[in-house]
């Protein structure tokens, strides 16, 4: 059996893990679950959104009343989403649903995945406006000048650069969605933070639990971390090209050819 | 009007054959038809607020024709450059192409892909190789299969002499690279007349003579242009038309020899006292 010193310490850690891991696993599962989602859908339903609050506004009035109607509610949506706590969404959500049906509940899990996807969307809406917002103009007149209109700038010139810019925020939000999941136990999930708090009422070792918890979401941070820093990298490309043919620079040849010139 | 035999010397620079012909068939074109009128601006007006930067402006410019709109900073030429591309909407005025006032045009990307524009500051596509950034427009809006639209994109990086940096992204080029690419990529679309907007005020002397070698050639061939520029000597040596600019209006205008040498107007004599 363990000693009273080993319960504080590593031992007693791996016991937990030894012990619990299916619990664990299921925990972590379900996090991750979560997180991937609703950072996913999160990030579409911002890319439409910050698409839509940087459309050009249209010249003609019934329109621009539209338009403005669209951003006020839009607006609406990202402030009351980034203005209240998660937890507390959840519990509105999830109860506000129940009075609505007499009583019958969302299902568990489908109430994490819309709670987190739409909390996120207002973070990311903000996120992608400001990396649209951020892309030279001239992008825009380049694209405009070859012909192209809105839709095909924003498609094949703006959103890509504007992706790549914000990829680092991105990032924060998929790693803050790992750690806040843990505020869904309030309706049930069964997330990571859950199944602690469950081995905790098994073995009354709150320590020892909770650093193992605390271990298993920095590990699932760190990760995530290190993988899209690899996928910005990778976004970047190659540092150096490669000069086709033995050809070297070709000003020389244009300027050589330049001597006949315009006789009128 | 084009001298015959400048084209014929200018094609036979290239090494490539089809570039060569590509060139000569914009000439031959432009010859046919030189009379034709393909832009012309009337009483064209604009304001920003209260300051008025472009009062009556009067001119037209047909086939063939390279218009060099010269003037002091801040007179307006610029802003006349951009209203023909419809980047700024004028208040007052037409803009006739082919004879049809273009101004209140619900499709501006349509008329965009006849009028190209070169940058002061370059605007290539960050997101694309130099390839991808001629290629783009050939594909996605006029629809051209890729393996073509490259071969069009290569022909014209050839004229330009950039066709050894396809694979180069944008940040890896200089100045001077980058705005020969940007000319290619206006090229590519096949325009009626291309927009030059300052196109060597960012670059150094050295780069700024590889540009203006690029848009003499391109002179050369027959294409039309409008060109906005501080180059004195590319205006004197290879516009058949200046357009001197002052205050928001046409100071004066008329061939490179009536303005250079014996402008009638003070403002301009007093311009260009210093080029002499």
């Amino acid at each position: 059996m363990l000693t009273a010193r080993d319960k504080l310490g590593v031992k007693m850690i791996i016991e937990i893990l030894r012990q619990y891991y299916p619990l664990i696993f299921r925990g972590v599962g379900y996090t991750m679950l979560v997180a991937i989602f609703g950072t996913i859908i999160g990030l579409l339903i911002g890319l439409l959104i910050g698409t839509y609050r940087t459309l050009p506004m249209p010249r003609n009035k019934a329109l621009r009343v539209l338009k403005r109607a669209g951003d006020f509610i839009l607006t609406t949506y990202i402030e009351v989403f980034r203005g209240t706590p998660m937890m507390v969404q959840a519990l509105v959500i999830f109860w506000g649903f129940a009075l609505l049906n007499g009583g019958q509940t969302l299902n568990v899990t489908f109430s994490a995945l819309l709670i987190v996807s739409i909390n996120t969307g207002a973070y990311m809406s903000e996120i992608v406006r400001g990396g649209i917002i951020s892309i030279d103009r001239g992008q825009f007149e380049g694209a405009q000048s070859i012909g192209m209109g809105h839709g095909r700038t924003m498609f094949y010139i703006v959103i890509p650069q504007a992706l790549r810019n914000i990829l680092p925020s991105v990032t924060n939000e998929f790693i803050i969605n790992i750690k806040d999941t843990s505020v869904l136990n309030v309706i049930g999930f069964t997330e990571l933070f859950f199944q602690a708090k469950k081995i905790v009422s098994i073995n009354y070792q709150t320590f020892a639990t909770y650093m193992l918890i605390a271990i298993v979401y920095f590990v699932l941070t760190f990760s995530i971390s290190l993988i899209l820093r690899f996928a910005e990298k990778k976004m970047d490309g190659k540092k150096h090209f490669t000069i086709l043919g033995s050809q070297s620079d070709r000003a020389d040849v244009v300027a050589a050819n330049s001597g006949g010139g315009r006789n009128d | 009007m084009i001298d015959g035999r400048s084209i014929a010397e200018v094609g036979s620079d290239f090494e490539n054959k089809e570039a060569s012909r590509a060139i000569v068939s914009y000439a031959s074109a432009a010859t046919q038809t030189a009379e034709e009128t393909i832009i012309k601006v009337e009483h064209l007006g604009k304001t920003f607020g209260s300051h008025s930067v472009l009062r009556d402006i009067d001119f037209s410019v047909k086939k063939g024709d390279v218009t060099c709109i010269i003037g002091p900073s801040g007179s307006g030429k610029s802003t006349l450059l951009r209203c023909i591309n419809l980047f700024e909407t004028p208040d007052s005025g037409r803009i006739l192409f082919h004879g049809e006032d273009i101004i209140n045009t619900k499709n501006a990307s349509r008329y965009r892909r006849k009028v190209g524009m070169v940058f002061q500051s370059f605007n290539l596509f960050n997101n694309y190789s130099v390839l991808g950034n001629c290629t783009i427009g050939l594909r996605k809006i006029l629809k051209i299969k890729k393996a073509e639209a490259e071969n069009i994109a290569l022909e014209y990086l050839k004229t330009v002499g950039m066709d050894a940096y396809v694979k180069a992204k944008p940040k890896q080029l200089s100045g001077g690279q980058k705005q020969r690419v940007a000319i290619a990529r206006a090229m590519c679309m096949s325009p009626e007349v291309i927009l030059f907007d300052e196109p060597t005020s960012a670059l150094d002397p050295e780069m700024t003579g590889e540009v203006l070698a690029v848009m003499q050639k391109l002179a050369a061939s027959g294409l039309t242009m409008i060109v906005v520029t501080h180059e004195m000597s590319f205006a004197r040596d290879v516009a058949n038309r200046i357009v001197f600019m002052d205050d928001g209006v046409i100071a004066e205008e008329g061939t490179a020899d009536e303005i250079f040498l014996h402008p009638k107007n003070e403002r301009t004599r007093a311009f260009l006292k210093n080029e002499k």
